[in-house]
């Protein structure tokens, strides 16, 4: 183990330089999102991840933000365990008829203010699986989504793009 | 005893490549005493209108043979297959839910997919009440609701625990919940929009889903795709087999918080991903497979970028597993945890390395061979254990296994088309297809305008979740995630 720690120091660091934050991500927060709730979320931002009813797909991609190339944390942003510790809901999936009552339960879990990031084609308008018997629709059809990151998946570039849009600060939204 | 049941129902003519026979219920009850008895391996149950397939395995059978006895059920009863063999108790309560035909003397009557919130049900308002998880009686006993939501980046499923002090008395599962109605959407799909499906039916399993489902619809028009398609495919499917099965390893070991091991397989998932993403233009391949051959060709720079990601993982891989094998911490979690006895694993059939490494030596890529892997050279590593480490073990291997099948597709790689002419007319196919997690079956029935009348996917988790409710048995509730992580077990797949 010692000789695999070594070769660390030796290596050259894997992780990616961060994206600009993605223009469109920011113009769907600035209608949205409210400057004071900016101001007291701060730029540390606890992440809840829920999955309405997605295939896994989007899971994987959200499961490599923390991998050694994209090192989510080095932005203060962080995956918790539970609603409770959570300023940002981070839903997949088409919302199943079944995940309906779980996920409007995990909003109000979440205390205010907090934000919801809906991830995914499905998660935008129930992509391919919208008009089933057993899905809802998208993320927006159950509970307030502020801002979309479309994919199928999205590649964890784009996620992390997305997400750092939520970190910039108002004054710094596109005119 | 599979060839003798055939024979005695009456033979569908268009059903390729293996046979499907309308069988009585005599027929039926006679198969179900084969599978109490350990003659017939079950691998497939599923609902129609009106009627209800059994597919089995003859695994006594050289090679391995496949069969669909068919039951008509006009007054909408059928003898239950689950009352002498547990394995089915669980497809039988979905047939109910979407089908309404009743298992007579199920064992089990409660609904399982439908949790009373789709508008209709055929359990009527009962399917709104809530759920009866089995009694526990005892002293010192306590329950652990756990779920839907997850505290980890997870697919969402209700484990109820009965637990006494730290010891786990009862793991009963409760899932459903993400069950989308693929198979309903699929019925009078096109092949396209169906394929589309098929790859997100379990986002792990892309691959896999898309050669089952395109493998079924070409046998069901019996058409061949060219020997391309079928090289391209086999090397998407062990690169899918490949980032799984390195991004398991690592998840196990981060769930005994030892997570330099998660970091650096971490590191090599990726890697393979990349690969993916340059030689098919999509990091998990999806949409990448179409019926009739793959939906494009290798990219230029692809097979450079897969041979890279290969030499990468085989010049570090060896680091790991040898920290994996010497720190004793990591493997005090692993060693003698949630063991799955081997004549469990048989009985349910449980298919990839979960049944590998509680020495079930089935692979379909070998025992039902299908191109190109009948012309290639691997090694299926089977164990005896059924612990979390004979999983890691088991999984480890194969990721050595893969990197061989891939230098070999790669070094044969046939030229000239990747895909072939899609006619559009009715047939019956199925199909199967190794995945990382095992055996995929497809089963499709195509309408004379080539649209599809019914189609349905059976993943291997059906038959390998209910085995972790008896692997966790008398286990600590602590060890609980690493039991689960070395199952994994796919949501989305089962619950359809």
């Amino acid at each position: 183990m010692r000789r695999l720690l070594f070769q660390r120091v030796t290596r050259r660091v894997l992780t990616e330089t961060a994206p600009s934050a993605d223009d469109e991500a920011l113009k769907e927060l600035a209608a949205r999102v409210n400057a004071a709730a900016r101001q007291r979320l701060g730029r540390s931002l606890a992440i809840r991840e829920v999955d309405a009813g997605s295939c896994n797909g989007c899971e994987l991609e959200i499961h490599a933000l923390s991998n050694a190339f994209y090192d989510l944390e080095r932005f203060g942003l962080s995956f918790v365990a539970s609603p409770r510790h959570a300023d940002v809901l981070m839903v997949t999936g088409p919302v199943t008829k079944n995940m309906h009552e779980a996920l409007e339960r995990t909003y109000n879990a979440t205390p205010d203010p907090k934000w919801v990031v809906a991830v995914g084609n499905c998660a935008f308008d129930g992509g391919m699986f919208a008009g089933s018997y057993a899905v809802a629709g998208g993320v927006s059809a159950v509970i307030p989504v502020d801002l979309h990151i479309r994919g199928c998946p999205p590649n964890p570039m784009a996620l992390l793009s997305g997400l750092l849009a939520l970190l910039e600060s108002p004054s710094a939204s596109p005119k | 005893m599979l060839g003798a049941l055939i024979a005695k129902g009456q033979r569908v003519a268009d059903h390729q490549p293996w046979p499907r026979a309308i069988v009585t219920a005599d027929v039926w009850r006679d198969a179900v005493g084969g599978l109490a008895d350990g003659a017939l391996s079950l691998f497939g149950l599923w609902g129609d209108e009106g009627t209800v397939h059994l597919c089995l395995l003859d695994e006594s059978a050289d090679p391995n043979a496949i069969g669909v006895l068919s039951l008509p059920c006009p007054d909408g009863v059928f003898p239950s297959v689950g009352v002498s063999h547990p394995p089915a108790i669980r497809l039988e309560r979905t047939i109910f839910d979407l089908f309404g035909l009743v298992p007579s003397d199920a064992p089990d009557a409660r609904p399982w997919l439908d949790h009373g919130r789709w508008g209709e049900s055929h359990h009527g308002d009962g399917a709104r009440a809530p759920y009866r998880f089995l009694p526990v009686d005892g002293e010192d006993l306590h329950q652990i609701p756990v779920g839907p939501v997850h505290a980890g980046i997870i697919e969402p499923g209700h484990f109820r625990f009965t637990a006494s002090g730290e010891t786990v008395a009862r793991l009963e599962q409760r899932l459903g919940y993400v069950h989308k109605g693929i198979e309903s959407l699929m019925t009078g799909a096109s092949l396209e929009r169906a394929a589309t499906l098929a790859c997100h039916t379990s986002g792990d399993s892309a691959v896999a889903y898309g050669i089952a489902f395109a493998r079924a619809v070409e046998a069901a028009l019996g058409i061949t795709p060219p020997p391309r398609a079928v090289y391209l495919r086999a090397l998407m499917a062990e690169l899918e087999r490949i980032a799984n099965h390195l991004g398991d390893f690592g998840a196990i070991c981060n769930d005994a918080s030892f997570t330099i091991l998660h970091a650096h397989c971490g590191v090599l998932r990726e890697r393979t991903l990349r690969a993916a993403s340059a030689a098919f233009g999509h990091r998990l391949m999806m949409d990448c497979i179409a019926p009739g051959g793959v939906a494009a060709d290798i990219r230029a720079d692809g097979s450079e970028a897969v041979r890279a990601a290969a030499g990468e993982i085989r010049r570090l891989l060896p680091a790991l597993t040898e920290i994996y094998d010497n720190t004793a911490s990591l493997q005090n979690r692993t060693l003698t945890t949630g063991v799955l006895q081997p004549a469990l694993a048989r009985r349910f059939a449980a298919g990839g390395f979960i049944g590998r490494a509680s020495g079930r030596n089935f692979d379909t890529r070998r025992n039902l061979a299908y191109p190109p892997y009948d012309a290639l050279s691997f090694a299926v590593p089977v164990v005896e254990p059924g612990d979390v480490d004979a999983r890691v073990d088991i999984r480890v291997r194969e990721i050595e296994q893969s990197l061989s099948l891939v230098d070999q597709l790669l070094a044969n790689l046939p030229g000239g088309q990747f895909r072939a002419n899609v006619p559009l007319r009715g047939g019956e196919g199925m199909a199967l297809a190794e995945g990382f997690r095992g055996d995929v079956l497809v089963w499709v029935r195509l309408g004379t305008d080539g649209t599809i009348a019914r189609c349905h996917l059976r993943d291997p988790s059906w038959f390998q979740w209910p085995l972790l409710e008896a692997v966790v048995e008398s286990n600590i509730i602590a060890d609980f995630p690493l039991c689960n992580k070395s199952f994994n077990c796919s949501y989305s797949g089962h619950d359809l």
